[in-house]
């Protein structure tokens, strides 16, 4: 157990951190992240208000979906990185455990008139991870299993009433399970029934969104990166970007829109050490001339291709996958080559993926 | 094997005749959790009593080997290059790090046996 954002967190369980990560990629694990921030936002104008403050496309989102999104800051920095869900009365948010109190008040600071700011302190968050997950929470929600991806449910299981949505920070198919905090306990004692599930802690959550090409606020992304520059435009929808029906209107956006045009003078890349080495955060990397080119932000062990692994900033023109650079590890020069993310392939559910028929 | 010396640094040493084996504890590798990764000293290079020698990254963190004595190495377990994990499953049989020559075998002398090892790693819990 680690003392985590305030909360004591298991690190890993009894089988180790390598195991618990093999068997979320070949089964299903479950994690508690209920130190996660929840909070729900209710009123009419609701998704205006949140427009101004991320530059996500909140007032067409549809009823059952969920988006990935950031607090931007006054310079194009990350507050901080977010899951938006748009449930029929109310746009429901999952944000970092360790920025929830920020963001908690600029949310609360923006809610006047007929806004409604409700922090869900009280609720648990489970999430269930691997390609077994949705055959498992099936046999409990039937129906279950044809939740797209980024699809969100408010369903009863065993009786409990659950926010579902199908998402999660593995680059497995899965789903984050919110319930109240009274029948968290229950509901994973449920869940972990399943022979095809076990626990699973921080450790293997870490080297699964490693893998997975996942950032982590703090890390890979902060105030100090801007969304383009961490790779993350894919999220800011045409609708926000310059030429756009509602273009612009949240913090930074002059920086950020310009980014996306010009392009950023550094960017996020995979970084693929050649040896059995890993490569830690804030490590510097070098040109093949010893000119410092950027730093790794998250580095370990990549269980499941059996090889270390990492993410960096690196300068515009050293981020073509195939450049060759060296990290700086222990004052050697280890060989690095800069490779594109993920390393591991995303495995979302597609409904389309099922439905082709069966040759 | 009952006749190990400890560091306080969590390596065992193992003397035969002038040569001593060298690897973790039981205890270290258990506290670092899965190991991935261990550098190994060169063969043939000299180290000193108190010198880092060798390099281990587990799934959690990265660590220092010491070496518990002066001397010569002589001989390196290759097999944890690729198989890092002997060190968790066996860390002091197959899990050896490396064997030095040692200039002078009463450098052990001063080292933990077993019982006061025992005692040692009962304090830090």
């Amino acid at each position: 157990m680690v003392p985590f954002a305030g909360y004591e967190m298991p690190v890993h369980y009894a089988p180790g951190i390598l195991a618990e990560h093999r068997q979320v990629r070949a089964s299903a694990g479950l994690f508690d992240v209920s130190h996660m921030g929840q909070a729900r936002v209710l009123g009419s104008n609701a998704g205006q208000v949140l427009e101004t403050v991320l530059p996500a496309n909140l007032l067409e989102l549809d009823v059952g979906l969920q988006r990935y999104s950031f607090f931007t800051d006054a310079n194009g920095g990350i507050l901080d990185d977010l899951m938006v869900a748009r449930l029929p009365d109310s746009y429901h948010l999952v944000v970092n455990a360790s920025n929830k109190t920020d963001d908690f008040l600029l949310l609360e600071s923006l809610c006047k008139d007929n806004i409604e700011f409700r922090a869900l302190t009280d609720h648990a968050l489970l999430a269930l991870q691997g390609p077994q997950a949705s055959a498992v929470l099936e046999t409990l929600a039937p129906g279950i299993n044809a939740l797209p991806f980024m699809g969100v449910q408010q369903v009863s299981l065993k009786g409990l009433t659950c926010t579902i949505t199908r998402s999660g920070y593995t680059g497995e198919d899965g789903y984050e399970i919110s319930v109240a905090a009274e029948n968290a306990l229950a509901l994973a004692s449920t869940l972990l029934e399943s022979p095809k599930v076990t626990p699973a802690g921080l450790g293997a959550r870490d080297s699964l969104r490693l893998e997975a090409g996942l950032c982590l606020h703090g890390n890979d992304i902060g105030p100090d990166t801007s969304p383009v520059e961490a790779g993350l435009q894919w999220a800011i929808p045409q609708c926000r970007r310059k030429g756009g029906s509602r273009s612009g209107g949240f913090p930074g956006a002059d920086r950020i829109l310009s980014e996306i045009e010009h392009g950023p003078v550094r960017k996020r890349v995979g970084i693929c050490p050649q040896g059995r080495a890993p490569v830690r955060a804030h490590t510097s990397l070098l040109a093949p001339n010893g000119s410092s080119v950027g730093e790794v932000t998250s580095g370990g062990f990549g269980p499941s291709i059996n090889a270390p692994v990492a993410m960096a900033y690196v300068a515009r023109e050293f981020s073509t996958p195939g450049t060759a650079l060296q990290a700086v590890v222990r004052n050697r020069p280890l060989p690095v080559q800069v490779c594109p993310l993920p390393f591991v392939p995303h495995r979302y559910y597609s409904p389309k993926t099922l439905r082709r028929p069966l040759s | 094997m009952s006749n190990l010396k400890y560091t306080t640094d969590h390596e065992w040493a193992h003397l035969e005749g002038d040569v001593v084996t060298v690897g973790i504890t039981d205890y270290a590798q258990d506290q670092l959790g899965e190991l991935v990764y261990v550098e190994l000293p060169q063969s043939g290079s000299e180290v000193s009593a108190g010198q880092e020698v060798a390099v281990i990254e587990s799934v959690k963190a990265a660590g220092d080997v010491k070496s518990p004595v002066n001397g010569t190495v002589i001989e390196i377990n290759q097999v944890l290059n690729d198989e890092p994990e002997k060190v968790n499953e066996d860390p002091t049989g197959a899990g050896w790090f490396y064997r030095v020559r040692v200039t002078s075998p009463s450098d052990l002398d001063e080292m933990m046996d077993e019982s006061a090892y025992q005692a040692y790693i009962a304090t830090l819990d």
